[in-house]
Order: C-alpha cells, then sequence, then structure tokens
C-alpha cells in the first residue's frame, strides 16, 4: 500500500510525538516540532491538487479538507509561538525540561488526534479520536501544576469525560437506528453509507441520539450551561495549548456534530436540530457576552469570549441555509486565526508582566508597542468592528438571519454589542491606562501573531473568489 | 433466541442497575469501591452472556477486560492508594441519602420511558438492555454530583462508562467495542491513577475536591 495524503496527515503527528517523546534537549525539540507541524500543514495542502481516495476509515470531502487545512495552519504557527513561549518558560522556571519533552510529544499527539477525528470515516472512530484529544489536552493544562493548573484539569477532565461519555451513548444509539437497515457489523458505523441510508432510519431513535450527540459533543464546543471546564482550562494552561483549545479544539467537536446534523437533515421524519442549536447557540452568546464584564484575568477573559463566538457560530450552522452556513463556515475560520492571535499576544504579554490579572498589567501600547498594538488589533477583530473578517462574518450572520427569522437577530446582536462593550471596558485600561507591571521588551516572535490578523484583515477587505466557491460547495453539502 | 436465554441477559442487566443502586447509598470508600468490583463483575457476567448468545467471540475480550482490569486491578489499586493517603473516612455526600435514591428511582424511570417508547422497532433484547444502560449511565452521574471526594467521582464516571459498556455490547455486532472498551480503560487507568491523585496529594495533602474549590481562577 502506498502511502497517500491522508495517511500522511496522521502519520507525521504520530512519529514525531513518538521522537519528540524519546529526544532530549528543548531547543532541537522546539525546532523539531515546528518542523513536523509545518510538514503536516504542506501535506494537508497537497489535498488540494492530489484527491487521495477515501476508504472504510478515513473519508476526504470538501466539509473536511476546510477543517482539516485549518487546524494544521493553526497547528503550525502555534508551534511557532510555542517555541519562543517555552523558552521563557525554561529561563523563569516554571517548566523543566523533563516536562518540556512530554509537552512537545503530547502537542504532536493533540494535532494527530484532532486530524484523525477530522478525517474518521467512521463514527466509532471519531470518537476514540475527540476522546484521545481531550486526554491530550487534560493532561497539557495540568502541566504547571500549580493549585489553579490542578483544579482547571480536574474539572475538565470530569466535565470532559461525561460529555463524551453521552456522545459515546448517542453513536451507540445511532448504530442501533442504523442496523435493521444497514445490517450488522462495521458498515452501521461508516459515515458514507450511514449517510446513504439515513432516509430509512427509525427517526424517534435517532432523534433520542442527537440530543445526546449534542450535549455530549457540545460540551466540548463549549455551549453554555455546559462551559463550565472552558475558563479554567484556557486561563491556566500554557497559552499555546490555550490558542490551540478555542482555536481549533472547539472546532473540532463542533465538526462531529455538524456531522450527525447533516445525518439527521437526510431523514426528513426526525427533528430538524436546526432550533436546538438555535438555541444553545443565543444562550451560549448571550451568558459569555454578560461574563465579559467580570473577568480579572486576561486569558480567562478571552475564554468566555470563545464561548460567545462559539455560539455565533452553533447559531449560524443551527439556522442552516446556504447563506448562514457560507457565514458560520467563514466565522469559525476567522474566529481561529483571531483568538489563535489573541492568545500569542497574551501569552507574551503575560510572560512579559508576570501576570494574567488585568488589574496588574496596564499600559501596553506605551511600554510594549509591538506587542500592545498587536494585541488591539486582535480585540478590534474579535469585537467585530469593520474591516475586519470578523465583522464581515458576523455581518452574515447577522443579516441572513434578518431576512428569515427577524426576531432572533435582535438576540443575536444585542449579545454582539454586549460583548463589544465588556471587552473595550476591561482591555481599554490594559492597553492605554497607566503603566503598570514590569517593561521588560518582549522576546516574542511576531510572526505567527501578524500573520493571522494580516489575512483577517485581508479577508474583511477582499475574499479570495477560490475561497468563496470553496465555501459555497461546503455550504451546499451542510445544507 | 430463547426465553431462558432473554431472562439470563435481563437478570445481569437488572443486576446492574441494582449495583449502581447500592453505590448510591454507600458512606464509606472501601465500601464503595467494593460495590464498584460488584459492578464490573457483574457487567463481566452481562457481556460474556452477550457473547454466547450473539455468538461474538471478540466480545469474551471485553468482558475479560472488564473482570480483569475493572473489577480487581483498578478496585485493588484504588485500595492502596486510599490507605496510602489515609483518607479512608467517610464520604461526604452533597446530599442527603433519603433524597439521592428518590433522585435515582426517578432518572430510572425516566430512562424506561424514554428508550422504551423509542424503540419499539427494535428486538426486545436490545431494548431492554439499552433501557437498563442509560439507567446506569444516569445514575453514574448522579454519584459524581452528589459525591465531593475525588475517589468517589472517579467511581461514578467508571460506573457511568460500564453503562455504555453495557450499552455498547447490547447493540448486536457493533463493532468497535473491543476497542471502545480499551479506549475507556486507558482513560481510566492513565489519568486516574497515574497522574491526578498522585498530583492532588502531592499539593493538597487531600483528595477532596471541596480542598480544590478553594482555589478559584479569579480571587484577587
Amino acid at each position: 500500500m502506498t502511502v497517500d495524503a491522508l495517511a500522511a496527515i496522521l502519520l507525521i503527528p504520530a512519529i514525531s510525538a513518538a521522537l519528540l517523546a524519546i529526544l532530549p534537549g528543548y531547543k532541537l525539540t522546539a525546532k523539531l516540532n515546528v518542523v513536523a507541524a509545518l510538514a503536516t500543514f504542506l501535506t494537508s495542502l497537497s489535498l488540494f491538487v492530489i484527491e487521495p481516495t477515501s476508504g472504510q476509515y478515513l473519508l476526504l470531502d470538501d466539509l473536511n479538507k476546510v477543517f482539516i487545512v485549518l487546524t494544521t495552519f493553526v497547528g503550525f504557527t502555534t508551534s511557532v509561538f510555542s517555541a519562543s513561549y517555552i523558552h521563557h518558560e525554561i529561563e523563569t522556571g516554571r517548566l523543566t525540561p523533563a516536562f518540556l519533552r512530554f509537552y512537545h510529544a503530547m502537542y504532536q499527539m493533540l494535532m494527530f488526534a484532532m486530524n484523525l477525528a477530522l478525517i474518521a470515516n467512521n463514527i466509532g472512530l471519531m470518537w476514540v479520536a475527540v476522546e484521545m484529544a481531550t486526554l491530550t489536552t487534560v493532561l497539557m493544562v495540568g502541566i504547571y501544576r500549580t493549585h489553579e493548573a490542578l483544579e482547571a484539569a480536574w474539572k475538565y477532565f470530569i466535565l470532559g469525560s461525561v460529555g463524551i461519555a453521552l456522545a459515546l451513548f448517542g453513536t451507540i444509539l445511532v448504530y442501533m437506528a442504523a442496523r435493521p437497515v444497514v445490517g450488522e457489523g462495521m458498515d452501521g458505523m461508516v459515515w458514507t453509507v450511514l449517510v446513504k441510508h439515513a432516509a430509512q432510519f427509525d427517526p424517534a431513535l435517532l432523534n433520542v441520539a442527537f440530543v445526546f450527540l449534542l450535549l455530549g459533543y457540545g460540551t466540548k464546543v463549549g455551549l453554555a450551561p455546559l462551559h463550565a471546564w472552558l475558563p479554567d482550562a484556557h486561563a491556566e494552561g500554557p497559552t499555546p495549548i490555550s490558542a490551540v483549545l478555542s482555536g481549533l479544539l472547539l472546532n473540532v467537536a463542533l465538526y462531529a456534530l455538524l456531522r450527525f446534523k447533516m445525518m439527521l437533515a437526510v431523514n426528513s421524519v426526525a427533528i430538524t436540530p436546526g432550533p436546538l442549536m438555535v438555541t444553545m447557540g443565543l444562550i451560549s452568546v448571550i451568558f459569555a457576552a454578560l461574563m465579559l464584564y467580570r473577568r480579572r484575568d486576561i486569558k480567562r477573559m478571552f475564554a468566555y469570549s470563545s464561548i460567545e463566538h462559539m455560539g455565533i457560530i452553533v447559531f449560524a450552522f443551527g439556522m442552516g441555509g446556504p447563506l448562514a452556513n457560507f457565514a458560520g463556515l467563514l466565522h469559525m475560520t476567522m474566529h481561529s486565526l483571531t483568538k489563535s492571535a489573541i492568545f500569542f499576544a497574551v501569552g507574551h504579554v503575560a510572560q512579559v508582566k508576570g501576570t494574567q490579572k488585568i488589574a496588574e498589567i496596564g499600559g501596553l501600547t506605551a511600554t510594549n508597542p509591538a506587542l500592545g498594538w498587536g494585541l488591539m488589533l486582535g480585540v478590534i477583530a474579535i469585537v467585530g468592528l469593520p474591516p475586519l473578517g470578523i465583522f464581515m462574518s458576523e455581518f452574515l450572520v447577522v443579516s441572513s438571519t434578518f431576512a428569515r427569522a427577524p426576531w432572533l437577530t435582535v438576540f443575536l446582536v444585542l449579545g454582539i454589542i454586549i460583548a463589544l462593550g465588556g471587552l473595550f471596558l476591561r482591555i481599554g485600561p490594559v492597553m492605554f491606562g497607566e503603566p503598570k507591571g514590569k517593561t521588560a521588551p518582549a522576546a516574542a516572535s511576531y510572526v505567527p501573531m501578524f500573520t493571522h490578523l494580516g489575512l483577517v484583515l485581508m479577508a474583511g477587505i477582499y475574499l479570495p473568489p477560490v475561497l468563496v466557491t470553496g465555501f459555497q460547495n461546503v455550504a451546499k453539502l451542510l445544507g | 433466541m430463547s426465553s431462558l436465554q432473554f431472562d439470563i441477559a435481563h437478570l445481569f442487566a437488572g443486576s446492574l442497575v441494582l449495583a449502581s443502586f447500592m453505590m448510591l447509598y454507600q458512606d464509606r470508600l472501601y465500601a464503595l469501591l467494593n460495590v464498584y468490583a460488584l459492578h464490573a463483575g457483574v457487567l463481566a457476567l452481562s457481556v460474556a452472556w452477550q457473547a454466547y448468545v450473539q455468538q461474538a467471540p471478540h466480545l469474551y475480550v471485553t468482558a475479560l477486560i472488564a473482570l480483569v482490569f475493572k473489577a480487581i486491578i483498578i478496585p485493588v489499586a484504588l485500595h492502596r492508594i486510599i490507605k496510602r493517603l489515609g483518607i479512608h473516612r467517610e464520604i461526604e455526600n452533597v446530599i442527603g441519602v433519603g433524597l439521592t435514591m428518590m433522585a435515582g428511582i426517578g432518572l430510572v424511570a425516566l430512562s424506561m420511558v424514554v428508550m422504551l417508547r423509542v424503540t419499539p422497532g427494535a428486538d426486545a433484547l436490545a431494548r431492554e438492555d439499552l433501557a437498563f444502560a442509560l439507567s446506569v449511565v444516569l445514575l453514574g452521574l448522579l454519584i459524581m454530583v452528589t459525591r465531593r471526594n475525588a475517589v468517589s467521582q472517579v467511581v461514578g464516571f467508571m460506573s457511568l462508562e460500564n453503562g455504555l459498556v453495557l450499552a455498547a455490547t447490547g447493540a448486536k455486532g457493533m463493532p468497535l467495542v473491543v476497542e471502545i472498551s480499551v479506549a475507556f480503560s486507558v482513560l481510566i487507568a492513565f489519568i486516574v491513577i497515574g497522574i491526578f491523585l498522585f498530583r492532588i496529594r502531592e499539593r493538597f495533602d487531600s483528595v477532596d475536591v471541596q480542598a480544590l474549590d478553594r482555589f478559584r481562577g479569579e480571587r484577587r
């Protein structure tokens, strides 16, 4: 068997995880981590050129192509950021070389698990991959071994496990629904087979299954009221992990949810998942927006902002239809890029100032102009001000909703505006207030951050037609 | 399938729910672990019976995992951890035993109503297995939310996971059951025993989750 690109996307992270676990010397392994992530990204790009064949276990279609490229790209840029981040952590003694070896191996394991979840053509395999991704991130969140980190990891472990347990129950129910139609054995879990025959499945069973799947994978997406693990996990883990969590892992869980939504859409008798997703999305948006006002920890604040944006994305996909799906997809991409850029900035800010407390950080634009303005640009993007990409995607979400359910837009826009107020209120003093804390220059790598922000800015001004048609195809696929 | 086969399968699945109930009112950690061992033992019997009835030899592997890993290794290991940490005291419940039992009964009734109503088409064994499995899952969740102690939360999670294995084996011919049970075992072994308890011990001298709760992420 020749190794095609799909297998390579899995093999590269898996092999490098093993290598990174063995090799000593953090400078070397940090570089190797970057190289491995770059190789995975380049391989994922090759999917556009040479189309590998989908089999019983692995699948490639327009939908997961978008997710894979986004995941491997942010995985690569985060590894670049991570290299400069951990350098500082070693110097201050927060991490020891032994822990770093573990950290790098886990980073690649996480990439492997996320890629597997995205290209699995089997709902059982997808579940195992999501579980594995959860496991690796739990271990990484607890890596500092402080009280807060342990509490966060414990909370994340318990809630994440319950979530994936519920998702497994839903998966079993899907198999039960499929068995009378497609027969026993592997076929009952193969995604492509399921979609083809979903019209004949027992609708009542599918409904119950979807509720479990929504609760289960929804926990991992961070939808309110199942979000409790998310702020802690983001705030207490190493910042590269916060970036990957917000930018990628939430998307992977969402992807799983979308797959099952597509399956239910085929069955005309089963409930339409849309209203459920719209409701949970709106609750998340408004809840997270209100929570932004009382944040004291800068990483937690952006974690709540992630909940808000995941809410918007789930809302858009819940509305469905070509335009809303397109908007949701665009928003997801923009959010991944922007939020990870913000975490890149925040990571260096926290290192320079030696604290994550908003009250103890001040006047960043004066003390560290590049970092400060980079973060400010990120915040401007994330609250949805023009001309950046998130403005465009939010505008699309709102306008497509307005045409179909005007009163829903009231809540959505309200949530977005409340969040804007909250973020600006909190970030104002950090940016332009009296300079506080240490003012040492940051030994930061600005490239990943400004690359992301540049892409977001470009998307806000001009979307390349190739991208538009690509997204339109996916939006059609999502129904 | 003969009615005797069905009855035996029914008996095992029902016993599992019963064992879940027994966990609800345990107020000592050792006792809770013993009941968990019983729970896992019943699961092993149930899975082995399913393997025999469905003539699916691979399920014997799952049964063996349940017996060796969950019914023997994990309880013994947790016993030793508890002993070493010196925490063999009473478990603090968030709410009283009576209320917990009432809630448990309610959850079982709920799962019966939900599962039996939505699966009229499925064969009787799978139906009842699913209903029982959902009960065990919900009771596991209940144990997790009513306990403050980290060890008993983990035990709750493991009983929940037993319910999932019951559901997976009840669904006839479901692929990847063995893989999934292995994945779960890895999850449990990895996190629970290896890392968390030791780290929690290292830092807090306690495995009471309430001790963790003091360290809110946002205190000034």
